[in-house]
């Protein structure tokens, strides 16, 4: 199987802009990797084929490189990639009583999908929101300070496609596929929304305004 | 007088606008910059004593300086915004909020260097921050501070916004060059070093996100401005990510030498009702502290000579419900995980340390097991090609050094002897 034409043709379009940034068009390869995963929701065969054409590279090349990063996934991820943060700060803060729960909860473990194809899961490494512990990540966007009811909740919104929010993030959330493509380096038109940063993030600069600290003057 | 904060790359955060060119205002600084000698560039940033923000505190302008000139190569600057140590969380909420001061940065940063190149290596986890980086360097381009002879200087430089894939070992600036090279990311044996083989074997400086996006205040405000804050050999302001169980975290910029007591006074103190225990100054390969370091300068000579290290001052505080075994067991399950693979010590040396801890966890271990785990860790340290392995063993090390009681007692009662359920944010509810 390969793409139909058409597919084919949009994606050698982006494929050649993505190339075209780069003084070697190899440096290409992790963008075009995350474009046909936006392509397939995941990287399929055809999207190692196509990346290897594209670059002149060998299919194994491709799969040598695909399968270091684990943000490329081998099968199919839900719509809704769901992540947990188990690392050592989030686990302590309650990410490990989040897992066990919401993994109960959907009957999906590691990088397993539910049966409807909505919501994959995922044992998360630091996501670098560690004062927002215990964190967890929907297509890469934040969910901050949750708890084993919020997760819940969460994945339960999702999967009957209820609207649901980023905690600093856009006003809507996009599927794992828009993500993709946001992350091969056609970005969508959603910078402008949510805001420019929250909670944890202005404590310092809260207690800095209320004591009337600043940095020295020139 | 005790010391206060120095909000600086914070300080605009709390605008809803911070993140747009119209939030930041017109690049005076870069501007100036191109007005000025390269070389006087290199050395502003060598007079502020800037140190790299990234963990290892290089100094920022002597790194600059190695980059040969009149080579005939070019040249590229890189930015490491993969950020992903366990702990670290400054960078992310820094590129949200005010990611022109990043993009201006690097503009000043490529000028000086003499690149006409530059990539942000940003790691793929964090889409809306990908989102406004995009953003940031299309407008940027937009008002004419990147293309072609920006600010009439005759100076051209193109800016690459490129999101990673998921491996923490894409931060070691070696292994981030093979990846934006398109390879899997492992790093490369030094030297050479970067500045004279580097991306596409060119020379090139990899630096960190709260780094260059610290150049533009120098050159706006002088190398003196900045040298003035901080301590003797660790100058300036940083961003300390205060994390846990902690009444209020978040992020506290302040002056270099600044110290966890006087930090935890401004976030509330440990959360209600409970006492710290123990604590890592700059992420999880930082060697934890405890409560008799409280006072100790947060800089990079002070916490060295205390046997940690400054690293990327995220300041993980864990208060007395937490296990110190699990702790450690769940950093050494990430390095596990993270090692590229490409050394043997770290590769192995991280499985097994995962085995006996997970041993040791669920009190099956024995005293003999203490023995492995730091003969195991002994035998990483200083034998992989990066820093990875050696930041495995500094929770191993120094958890055993302050804590070796804690380990015994779970082999004595056959088992963890904490309630996990205490340690979360909801076990006091």
């Amino acid at each position: 199987m390969s793409y139909a034409p058409e597919v084919r043709e949009r994606l050698e379009r982006d494929a050649k802009e993505i190339i075209g940034r780069y003084p070697k068009s190899r440096s290409a390869l992790l963008p075009l990797l995350h474009l046909v995963q936006s392509e397939d929701g995941y990287v399929s065969d055809d999207g190692h084929e196509f990346c290897a054409e594209m670059l002149g590279l060998s299919k194994a090349e491709v799969v040598g490189v695909s399968t270091f990063y684990t943000m490329y996934k081998r099968k199919p991820a839900g719509d809704y990639h769901v992540g947990v943060c188990i690392n050592a700060l989030c686990a302590v803060m309650g990410g490990d009583e989040i897992w066990e729960e919401l993994s109960q909860h959907t009957g999906v473990g590691h990088d397993e999908t539910t049966p409807d194809g909505k919501v994959s899961l995922e044992r998360l490494e630091c996501n670098a929101a560690c004062d927002f512990a215990p964190v967890m990540m929907v297509n890469w966007e934040f969910f901050d300070n949750q708890t084993p009811e919020s997760a819940k909740q969460l994945v339960d919104d999702l999967r009957d496609g209820k609207d649901v929010r980023p905690t600093r993030g856009p006003k809507r959330l996009c599927t794992f596929k828009e993500a993709s493509r946001v992350l091969a380096g056609l970005p969508d038109d959603l910078a402008g929304e949510g805001p420019s940063a929250a909670g944890a993030s202005l404590e310092g600069l809260k207690v800095a305004k209320a004591n009337g600290w600043k940095a020295p003057e020139a | 007088m005790s010391t206060t904060l120095t909000p600086v790359l914070t300080a605009s955060w709390d605008r809803p606008d911070s993140f747009t060119i119209d939030g930041y205002g017109p690049y005076e600084a870069a501007k100036k910059a191109l007005g000025m000698d390269p070389d006087a560039v290199i050395q502003a940033v060598k007079d502020s004593g800037l140190r790299g923000r990234g963990g290892a505190g290089f100094p920022t302008g002597m790194k600059w300086g190695f980059i040969p000139q009149g080579d005939g190569k070019p040249h590229y600057l890189v930015v490491n915004a993969d950020e992903s140590e366990p702990g670290t969380c400054k960078d992310i909420p820094l590129m949200m909020a005010n990611p022109h001061s990043l993009v201006e940065g690097v503009i000043i940063t490529s000028y000086a260097i003499r690149a006409n190149h530059a990539f942000i290596y940003v790691r793929g986890e964090v889409l809306h921050v990908i989102r406004r980086l995009h953003a940031a360097v299309r407008e940027a381009y937009e008002k004419g501070y990147l293309g072609t002879d920006i600010f009439g200087s005759g100076y051209d430089l193109e800016l690459v916004v490129h999101s990673g894939a998921g491996a923490y070992i894409c931060g070691e600036e070696t292994a981030l060059l093979d990846s934006l090279e398109g390879f899997r990311g492992q790093p490369r044996l030094k030297p050479p070093f970067p500045a004279v083989a580097g991306l596409y074997a060119s020379p090139t400086v990899v630096n960190n996100v709260e780094s260059v996006a610290s150049v533009p205040s120098i050159i706006a405000n002088g190398a003196d401005w900045f040298a003035g804050m901080g301590t003797e050999k660790s100058k300036g302001f940083g961003i300390f990510s205060l994390s846990g169980h902690v009444t209020r975290p978040g992020q506290y910029e302040a002056p270099l030498g600044i110290t966890l007591r006087e930090l935890l006074d401004m976030a509330g103190g440990v959360r209600e009702g409970h006492q710290i225990k123990f604590w890592t100054p700059g992420g999880s390969s930082t060697p934890i502290f405890t409560d008799e370091h409280l006072d100790v300068p947060l800089d990079f000579e002070a916490v060295g000579a205390k046997g940690s290290m400054l690293g990327t001052r995220a300041l993980q505080i864990f208060d007395e419900t937490t296990c110190v075994v699990r702790t450690v067991l769940r950093w050494t399950e990430f390095y596990a995980h993270e090692s590229c693979g490409k050394c043997t010590p770290c590769r192995e040396g991280t499985y097994w340390l995962k085995q006996v801890l997970k041993r040791l966890e669920a009190g099956q271990g024995t005293e003999e097991d203490l023995s492995t785990i730091t003969d195991i860790a002994d035998n990483i340290l200083g034998r992989s090609f990066c820093a990875l392995g050696d930041g495995a063993t500094s929770p191993i090390h120094s958890s055993v050094k302050y804590f070796r009681e804690e380990y015994l007692k779970h082999f004595e009662v056959g088992g963890c002897p904490f309630d996990p359920k205490k340690s979360t944010v909801w076990g006091d509810r």
